[in-house]
């Protein structure tokens, strides 16, 4: 065993969300026991309800922020937090309730509740960091336990934790994974979305979602015409596309945006490179 | 002409058994999820039989052939780096215990390959991770010790259309000359259906003797000249290498460059799939306590950001540099480095980009070249 140092103080705290986040921790099960006894759990109540006053080492967020009184919760726990981390779609990029960013919330309100007037809630869904400096994001919906695992180690280590931001496909082709897009053609967000699942969705043979949001670099413009010229897709398709759990990640609202848009479409489908398939697909005599 | 003999299409049971009797773990094509890929076989009936593909930038689909070809088909996915160079890979654990830190070495008993089935290109690529990983003067020992056991039976391309293959142009196929342990040509005539054998090695040559053989008549080598022209004939992608290098790192500010950049998504889908490609990184990885350490090699490239974080930065920021490091690696810098061309034609790259980029069209309009290859 390492030498005995002082314990961390661990709070996780919940703001809209689903708890899968919170359930991803739990579900380190061999790790658990363990976790306990390095790190003192002072707030985390889908675990218990035992709750030890801040500040904290290390505070996890799961959520975004949609009411007024989470901005004010999120800048007390930011306050009270040496070391703040958002943990999950919700947490890093709104979450799936962040599609009401792109409608009137007003008249969501009054298709889901019956008394709307006692709904306080606020315009957009965001993530923690429109907010709060936040120093670390766990992306994923749910995030990967490996790397929240990573995380935590690299943190009771003091070194830097290594998480990847780069494609889905170079973990789909470590994996031995045969391309869903170009043996099936497939639609698959894997080329602008951040690993993290060990390409999931393609090991069963579908194409990624975007659970874990933007990769690094993600050029979603080429991407999206490639679906609109070679995949089939319509533009009002690839819309939802984007805008599923991380959909105020702002790479992805420019996206959804673009193809919501039909002047962005058209640009899309007039690009110099859109043309280059085309024409040498004309060459080769296919459709 | 090498030595050579014939043998019946009934007789590759036979061979498989004999280097299944040798201890040998055998790997070759077999059809799954939709693609014909290297994996374990068994039986001959994991052969991808009546199976072909068809191949364009960004397009792959498994399609059926009428006839009972066992290898009527160009490369899927996945080349034999896979398992000679591993990824991710353990080169050691390190345990705290009582007594003090305790090293394994976690690569005690690497696998014995045969691979069966190997493309020509696959075959000079195999040759290529040789000179960088095991004949330069830095030795990778995992890459070593799993390359030097290795029986390797070559089929030369025939039966196929060679879609997105250039190793016409790269000058590796699709016909191999040597390299190999057996090299195997599929001739399938009306009412027979029988391989030309070419022995490349003693080992080669002591497994054939297991097998019903017959010499090889010039009508033989005849009609598997002509399978072997007629798939040189039809390759559907050309390059001129001539001047190709100095072509390349003369334009490196084209305009090309950026137009390209703007497609690729740096997904890194090429350089996983690139035979020769052989990039990794290096990380430490331990448990929460820390009393376990592993130090994984994992495949990397240069696609990344990480992989050129230095001193608090990534140097290659843009599509275009990432790009340009792939295209100019493969195709100039490599020959500096190396002695040769870091492609070997397989067209690889082409088919499993997701977008369709394609490497022979970007060089040519960027190095300004342009090659029309004589058909034979
Ligand atoms: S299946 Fe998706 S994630 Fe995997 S390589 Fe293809 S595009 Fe990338
Ligand atoms: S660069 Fe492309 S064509 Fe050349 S060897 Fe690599 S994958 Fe094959
Ligand atoms: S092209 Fe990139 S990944 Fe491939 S060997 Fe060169 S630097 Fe490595
Ligand atoms: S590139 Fe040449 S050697 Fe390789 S599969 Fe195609 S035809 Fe065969
Ligand atoms: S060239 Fe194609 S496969 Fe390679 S990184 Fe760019 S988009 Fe991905």
């Amino acid at each position: 065993m390492p030498r005995q140092r002082h314990r961390p103080k661990l709070a996780v705290w919940k703001f809209a969300s689903c708890d899968g986040c919170q359930l991803t921790l739990l579900d380190c099960e061999d790790e658990l026991l363990l976790m306990s006894e390095l790190f003192e759990i002072a707030y985390f109540l889908e675990a218990s309800s035992a709750v030890v006053r801040g500040p904290y080492d290390l505070s996890l967020v799961e959520g975004s922020i949609t009411t007024p009184e989470e901005v004010e919760r999120i800048h007390a726990i930011r306050r009270q937090s040496r070391i703040l981390v958002a943990m999950g779609a919700c947490a890093t990029a709104g979450g799936i309730q962040a599609v009401r960013n792109f409608a009137d919330v007003e008249d969501m309100k009054r298709v889901v509740y019956a008394s709307p007037e006692y709904v306080r809630t606020l315009e957009h869904s965001l993530p923690a960091s429109a907010y709060v400096p936040v120093d670390f994001e766990l992306p994923g919906c749910p995030p990967s336990k490996a790397q929240v695992l990573e995380f935590l180690t690299a943190f009771l280590q003091g070194r830097r934790p290594s998480i990847p931001t780069h494609s889905v496909c170079i973990d789909c082709k470590r994996q031995g994974v045969v391309c869903v897009m170009v043996a099936e053609g497939i639609p698959c967000l894997g080329p602008v979305t951040r690993t993290g699942c060990d390409a999931l969705c393609p090991r069963y043979r579908r194409g990624c979602y975007g659970c874990f949001g933007p990769m690094e670099s993600p050029n979603t413009e080429s991407l999206s015409a490639w679906f609109l010229v070679r995949s089939g897709l319509a533009p009002q398709q690839l819309v939802p596309l984007y805008r599923s759990f991380n959909a105020a990640a702002p790479a992805f609202v420019e996206a959804s945006q673009r193809s919501a848009d039909p002047i962005g479409v058209q640009q899309a489908t007039e690009s110099p490179w859109t043309q280059a398939v085309n024409e040498r697909e004309s060459a080769n005599g296919e459709p | 002409m090498p030595e050579a003999v014939v043998v019946e299409a009934s007789q590759l049971a036979n061979l498989l058994a004999a280097l299944q009797a040798r201890k040998y773990r055998v790997i070759g094509p077999t059809v799954r999820d939709g693609a014909i890929i290297y994996d374990d076989l068994t039986t001959v009936s994991d052969l991808p039989v009546g199976w072909t593909d068809e191949q364009e930038a960004g397009e792959y689909r498994l399609r059926r052939r009428d006839d009972g070809a066992y290898f009527g088909y160009a490369v899927g996915p996945y080349a034999w780096k896979r398992f000679l160079h591993p990824s991710p890979f353990t080169l050691w654990r390190a345990r705290r215990t009582p007594d003090g830190v305790i090293v394994e070495l976690t690569d005690a008993e690497p696998s014995r390959f045969a691979f069966l089935g190997v493309r020509p290109c696959d075959l000079a690529a195999i040759g290529i991770l040789d000179r960088v990983l095991r004949d330069g003067p830095y030795v990778d020992p995992s890459y070593r010790d799993r390359r030097d056991h290795v029986f390797i039976v070559t089929v030369q391309c025939a039966n196929f259309s060679p879609s997105t293959c250039f190793c016409v142009s790269m000058g590796t196929g699709p016909r191999a000359e040597n390299g190999f342990d057996l090299a195997l040509t599929e001739l399938l005539d009306p009412g027979s259906h029988r391989f030309l054998v070419e022995i490349g090695s003693e080992r080669g040559a002591e497994i054939l003797r297991e097998l019903a053989h017959r010499p090889a008549s010039a009508s033989d080598w005849e009609t598997a000249t002509r399978l072997v022209h007629k798939t040189a004939a039809r390759m559907g992608r050309q390059l001129e290498v001539r001047g190709l290098p100095e072509a390349l790192l003369a334009n490196l500010e084209h305009h090309r460059w950026d137009h390209v950049a703007a497609r690729c998504l740096t997904c890194g889908n090429c350089t996983m799939v690139c035979p020769t490609c052989f990039c990794f990184s290096v990380e430490d990885r331990s448990d929460l306590t820390g009393s376990v350490i592993e130090r994984v090699r994992t495949a990397d490239v240069c696609f990344t950001t990480a992989f050129t974080y230095t001193a608090g930065k990534s140097l290659r920021q843009s599509a275009r540099s990432r790009y340009r490091q792939w295209l100019t690696h493969k195709l100039a810098t490599w020959v500096t480095q190396f002695g040769t061309f870091g492609c070997v034609g397989c067209g690889r790259c082409i088919t499993w980009c997701p977008v369709g980029i394609d490497i022979t069209e970007e060089a040519a309009a960027i190095s300004g070249l342009t090659r029309k290859d004589e058909r034979p």
